[in-house]
């Protein structure tokens, strides 16, 4: 199955490299794509190859060709989207997985932008075409959510789904309840370790954990929910007593999303949590609890993010597709 | 409460049926013969959760059904829940906050503990509110919620079905 790779960030370069390390999966890369160039060949590209390149010239082939030329090349069976989310307009992403679903090519991302800005129309899409449109890496990191919504609890009816969506605040939290650490302190640490963006706002403020909760909601339910509909409370105003007055009860605060259609309910906010509770994770981690009528509860938990954890997911949706749709020689 | 009734078929229904018709909750139902009770009656415990002010409608409507009431065990507040609030609470008149929940008649603040790091900076408070029944501490939570958002307040609440 030929694959074409759209955004040589973190996440793009982590799939190299397992493209790389891992032939034996039988993908070949026929079209990569970074922000100022690009470099399309039908009978296969070396990932390691185009690694090299892009570390020592920042390019990943020669300018002159961009993203578009590679979408409408059309020398792939599956475009893996992974240009930086914009979680207002879902641009360039949107417009870059309409296209290929327009002629009849699967699309797999991690892009959290147009999956939360467009679900409905783009699963539309993808329908009509008979083709695939997989976005298991959007949520949860290595955590294979969507995969258990709809494959492994397929024909469960869903009553909520909780979860720990962020991990930056969660490690910002976990380190405010273990060591005492102030706000400002955890989130000044969470930054020197890479864990957090230079602007956190996104994050501590909760929107990303609401943008993964409206990703969840369409894809369960079909709610057709946007983020104005979430309501969201970050966790940049609790106090370190807030921690404490938890601790004295054998509890903690973590950064909860919270779907229950029922109840109208979605919600993303600090929450006062038993130590035990599934959903009390340390770190980066992220966990997600999923209620069902025939499973009862299940409770995913792994890692929220990192270029080869996400990898995994993008490699998962891969080759679900092959597997249902491409005949393999 | 602790009920005797007759040992005989139809009597435990007849007990139950006007629970559920004034909006009672049953929570257990504790059925045995005692040795030393006579042979023809039958004493039952029933817990149940009911709004205070349809209790006495309630037990006059067992007792219509031949059902003898022999002992009520009270527990007003059964609930208790605890949130926690963060902001400028003594300044927005904690005690308006306080009140806004007393004043309901059915839930009250049963407990408050205040940190109070330092002048112009956030307190921090554990909260704990008593309700009658489960949606009275809805209604409680929801006044919270709203007096929170009106003084500008930060509540951390437990998260359902987590409740320490």
């Amino acid at each position: 199955m030929r694959v074409a790779v759209l955004g040589l960030g973190a996440v793009g370069k982590g799939l190299l490299r397992m493209l790389a390390a891992k032939p034996e999966i039988g993908l070949v890369l026929t079209a990569v794509a970074d922000s100022s160039s690009a470099c399309i060949d039908p009978a296969g590209l070396d990932p390691a190859a185009i690694l090299d390149t892009k570390c020592v010239t920042g390019r990943c082939g020669p300018s002159g060709l961009t993203a578009s030329d590679v979408i409408d090349s059309g020398a792939y069976d599956v475009l893996v989207e992974l240009t930086p989310t914009n979680a207002v307009t879902g641009e360039p992403a949107l417009t870059h997985i309409r296209s290929a679903l327009e002629r009849g090519k699967h699309v797999v991302t991690s892009n959290k932008g147009p999956i939360a800005a467009d679900h409905a129309g783009l699963a539309a899409l993808a329908e009509d075409a008979g083709v695939a449109l997989r976005y298991e890496a959007t949520v949860g990191g290595a955590i294979p959510v969507i995969h258990a919504i709809r494959d492994g609890l397929a024909g469960n009816r869903f009553s909520s789904i909780t979860g720990v969506l962020n991990g930056t605040c969660n490690y910002i939290l976990t380190r405010m309840d273990d060591e005492g650490l102030t706000y400002e302190q955890a989130l000044a640490e969470a930054r020197e370790l890479g864990y957090a963006e230079a602007d956190p706002t996104y994050d501590v403020r909760g929107i990303d954990a609401a943008i993964k909760l409206v990703i969840l909601a369409n894809t369960c339910w079909n709610l057709g929910v946007t983020l104005d509909d979430i309501a969201i409370t970050g966790i940049d105003g609790l106090t370190v007593d807030a921690l404490r007055l938890a601790a004295d009860q054998d509890c903690t605060i973590r950064l909860i999303g919270e779907v229950v259609p029922a109840e109208n309910l979605l919600r993303v906010a600090p929450r006062v949590l038993p130590r035990n509770h599934p959903l009390v994770i340390e770190g980066t981690l992220n966990a997600v609890m999923l209620s069902t009528d025939m499973a009862g509860e299940v409770t995913l938990m792994g890692k929220g993010a990192g270029s080869v954890e996400t990898a995994s997911a993008l490699i998962g949706d891969l080759i679900a597709i092959r597997d249902r749709y491409v005949e393999c020689g | 409460m602790k009920l005797e009734m007759k040992d005989s078929p139809g009597q435990l229904v007849a007990a139950l049926t006007p629970i559920s018709e004034y909006g009672g909750n049953i929570i257990a139902v504790i059925h045995q013969r005692e040795p030393e009770s006579p042979s023809d009656t039958l004493g039952v415990q029933i817990v149940l959760e009911i709004a205070q002010e349809r209790l006495d409608a309630l037990v006059a409507a067992i007792k219509v059904q031949g059902v003898s009431i022999l002992r009520l065990g009270e527990e007003r507040l059964l609930y208790r829940q605890s949130v926690i609030m963060i902001g400028h609470l003594i300044h927005t008149d904690i005690g308006d906050t306080i009140g806004r929940i007393d004043a309901t008649g059915f839930a009250e603040v049963a407990e408050l503990n205040v940190h109070m790091p330092a002048i112009a900076e956030p307190s921090t408070a554990l909260i704990t509110i008593k309700a009658t029944t489960r949606s009275e501490m809805g209604r409680a939570l929801d006044i919270l919620r709203s007096v929170a958002a009106e003084k500008g307040l930060l509540i951390v609440e437990p998260l359902a079905g987590a409740e320490a």
